[in-house]
């Protein structure tokens, strides 16, 4: 921070006297706050395009409209918020929030995640422990007793210590200080000169409400920072990475797993005459979704059109999961199967699932079940199949490319080798070989 | 790149990143969350920033800043985040905010069911925030579209200096499809209009009312002002009545007189017919089937499928609704879009709502049933 840069840039203020005075109550802190910070700045000498003051609803809100910076004004407790966005877009730039007691209230979580993040910005807060502009209520920095217009009886509730909670969260620069201290310019371009996130807690007088519902004068704040027995002063200096400087790294350090996608080409022929619903029903974990869409996949190398929808819980891993492909030789509009053509089930899980759909199968279907599952009655056509068996041979996450081949070899809509194609292209080598494997015990159990 | 087998979820980060969007945030929700990986790896190979955000309103946070950094931005999320966004919509409205904000809607209200579609949020959309100012709505029937849309979503909102709303559900979302998306038409991409020259930047510098203010980036050449309050062309503060209405019409106005401009929707008009269907997204498709059915019955029927859902396409739907006697309107939901055909319905029409929401698609069936084509 020299004196010389100042002499070169000749910048003498960052606010405007164009508004007129600044429009806080007499004796309020925010006027200490608001020269402090035009001190600081004018010690710094940056550019003012190149810095933004960003404000939200509080009665400290109506002060980035006097400085000569950019200024960004938003929702209520959100300035954390448009302040990260502004870093991580242009992590060049100088952002400066400026907050409420009450604005740390309700939108507490940006200021846990900013401290946590590391996003270099610099947090000012004006803490006077109520809310001004609404008609002085209490704050999550309310004093327990203190007096305010919700608790009349005295707050009942435990103060919030804003900066020990940032430094919790992981603060790399945090200061609690007061309206009366004589260097909160130089604490301020301090702070504003921290690569990473850095706040000051600035305890204040609220003329208005605070302060003479609660007898509160300078000496009070000095005996409320010690009856919670909080220091004033640097409380954190934990200089780490800012976040956009390791947002760049871990990116440039793991680029190179990125993979190039793969087109599908028309590889094979296929024997579909018309549009082909398929429903494949089994366990979460048993690779429905996956192995549906290699299926997929692998009737578009036979030149089809395919859709998949799926149907499952939230949970992962456990319950049913459902596949609905539909393949065909023109565009699919309609999604839902609603009349299948080939209806696969695979595991117990599947079955308690589609039970109704399949009472309601029509004659036309064929289904293909796991052979020791307790079917329904139904029109369709049943086909008994010793999957699990199967899979057990091979790998019980192969199940349903066991499945789906079988079905495949019974109708032979289109080749083996596409599925066997889809599998190399689109899975990892080691599984696919086991696949592969699964695909052709599939097949054989109906080749027969 | 040839033919794919995407969902559309993918599709919207591909057609967001061909859009050149280089900021994302958004914050987990089933079945949004895949855009957030798509775009978590996508925007940075493209030297762009993406990052998970703590919650809703903070990723909305993120966008409107970056935005007005001059980078192109795109949140996602579901139904749950959409009413968390809410608040923020208005900012993004009140400082004219180019951004495209996903909904791949679910089965709501409230928590619903998070892996099933429905389509409950179009009227919360059009009226999203407080102080009820138009946006711009698309919604896409396919994955192809999805990645279209999602591109012109981006023109939209730079053209119009607003936020527009990607308008899917699970049923596009996170079903897949075969596609190419190359062999898709899309417009030049449309930049945004920066302040020449000036002494002074003012942020909404609007010249007649539908005039679609200049920008100037944060950190640009100009110091900026962004605000949420009342204010005046030059983001002051005002308490001026007359200004104030100034701006709360140039607002309206911007989007509300665009609206046959920036309509896209699809017709398929049957001389002699005396109904049409009009749809909109995955719905439209289970209406395509259903018309395709009554006509090889000898019914003869028109089709208007709606693209564009915010402004309304006036034009569009007056014109097909000519001749017609009835109009039937499926949706996944228990008759939102119904409301805006009723209005503009001439006396005499019939306008048969097809609605339900219980996870599953309206199907063709329950399209012409209801519909009274059986």
């Amino acid at each position: 921070m020299s004196t010389t840069k100042a002499a070169a840039n000749g910048y003498t203020t960052y606010m405007t006297d164009k508004l007129g005075p600044l429009p806080f109550c007499p004796g309020c802190g925010h006027y200490v706050l608001i020269k402090a910070l035009d001190k600081a700045l004018v010690k710094l000498q940056l550019d003012p395009k190149n810095v933004v003051i960003v404000t939200d609803i509080g009665c400290i809100g109506l002060s980035d409209r006097y400085f000569t910076t950019n200024a960004f004004h938003g929702l209520h407790g959100r300035s954390i918020t448009y302040a990260c966005g502004l870093k991580l877009a242009r992590p060049e730039l100088t952002i400066i929030a400026l907050k409420g007691d009450g604005g740390c209230g309700i939108g507490g979580t940006h200021l846990l995640n900013v401290a946590r993040r590391n996003i270099g910005i610099t947090l000012i807060v004006g803490n006077n422990f109520n809310y001004g502009m609404t008609g002085g209520q209490h704050s999550v920095t309310t004093p327990t007793d203190g007096l305010t217009s919700t608790t009349p009886w005295g707050n009942v509730e435990g103060p919030m210590d804003l900066c020990g909670t940032a430094i919790a969260a992981g603060a790399a620069w945090a200061y609690r200080s007061t309206m009366f201290d004589k260097e909160l310019s130089d604490v301020m371009a301090l702070a504003i000169d921290q690569p990473g996130f850095a706040m000051i807690d600035i305890w204040e007088l609220c003329t208005a409400y605070y302060s003479p519902r609660n007898e509160l004068k300078r000496k009070g704040l000095d005996d409320l920072l010690a009856s919670y027995n909080l220091k004033v002063g640097l409380l954190a200096d934990n200089p780490r990475p800012e976040y956009s400087v390791h947002y760049k790294e871990a990116y440039e350090a793991g680029k190179s797993v990125i993979k190039p996608k793969l087109p599908i080409e028309k590889k094979y022929d296929n024997s579909v005459s018309r549009q082909t619903g398929i429903v494949l029903a089994g366990s979460a974990g048993q690779k429905i979704k996956s192995t549906a869409t290699l299926f997929a996949q692998a009737s578009m190398f036979s030149g089809l059109d395919a859709t998949q929808k799926d149907d499952y819980p939230i949970t992962v891993m456990t319950g049913h999961s459902l596949a609905e492909i539909i393949v065909s030789r023109e565009r699919i509009d309609y999604t839902a199967i609603d009349s299948p053509d080939y209806f696969l089930v695979i595991s117990e899980d599947g079955l308690k699932r589609a039970r109704a759909r399949i009472e309601k199968l029509p004659e036309t279907c064929t289904l293909y079940a796991e052979e020791s599952l307790d079917l329904p009655e139904t029109k369709a056509r049943v086909i008994r199949l010793p999957w699990a068996e199967t899979a057990k041979k091979i790998s019980k996450l192969s199940v349903a490319v066991i499945a789906l081949a079988t079905m495949l070899q019974d109708t032979g809509l289109f080749s083996q080798e596409a599925f066997a194609t889809a599998i190399s292209q689109f899975q990892k080598a080691k599984i696919a070989e086991t696949n592969l494997k699964a695909l052709e015990a599939g097949a054989e159990l109906v080749s027969n | 790149m040839g033919r794919e087998f995407l969902e559309g979820n993918e599709a919207i980060a591909r057609g967001c990143m061909k859009a050149k969007c280089d900021f994302f945030a958004g914050y987990p929700i089933t079945p949004a969350s895949s855009i957030l990986h798509y775009m978590l790896e996508l925007v940075p190979q493209a030297g762009g920033t993406a990052i998970q955000a703590e919650d809703e309103i903070a990723s909305m946070g993120f966008c409107i800043a970056a935005a007005m950094t001059g980078r192109k931005v795109m949140t996602a999320t579901s139904g749950p985040g959409l009413s968390l966004y809410s608040e923020s919509v208005g900012l993004a409205q009140m400082g004219e905010t180019p951004m495209v904000i996903v909904n791949i809607q679910r089965q709501g209200p409230a928590t619903g069911s998070a892996t099933k579609g429905a389509e409950g949020d179009i009227q919360f959309t059009r009226w999203i925030t407080s102080g009820g100012l138009p946006v711009i709505a698309l919604s896409p029937a396919t994955i192809g579209e999805a990645y279209e849309l999602t591109y012109r979503a981006f023109n939209l909102a730079e053209q119009y200096r607003s936020p527009v709303f990607i308008m899917a559900n699970k049923e596009i979302g996170v079903t897949k499809e075969s596609v190419d998306l190359d062999a898709i038409e899309l417009p030049p991409l449309v930049e945004r209009k920066k302040v020449a020259s000036g002494k002074d930047y003012v942020p909404h510098n609007f010249n007649g009312l539908t005039d679609v203010p200049a920008m100037s980036d944060f950190g640009g050449e100009y110091i900026a002002r962004y605000t949420t309050s009342t204010h005046d062309k030059t983001a002051y503060l005002t308490t001026n009545p007359a200004v104030i209405q100034e701006m709360i019409d140039h607002y309206t106005a911007k989007i509300d007189e665009a609206a046959d401009d920036m309509a896209l929707y699809k017709e398929d008009f049957q001389a002699g017919a005396e109904t049409l269907i009009i749809s909109y997204g995955i719905i439209s498709r289970s209406a395509t089937v259903a018309v395709k059915e009554a006509r090889a019955r000898g019914t003869k029927i028109s089709s208007l499928i709606l693209q564009t859902l915010w402004p309304v396409s006036k034009k569009a739907i007056t014109s097909a609704m000519k001749g017609i006697k009835k109009v039937i309107v499926p949706e996944m939901n228990m008759g939102q879009y119904c409301l805006e055909i009723e209005r503009l319905a001439p006396p005499g029409v019939e306008v048969v709502g097809v609605g339900k929401m219980n996870t599953s698609l309206v199907s063709p069936a329950e399209i012409q049933r209801t519909g009274g084509l059986l």
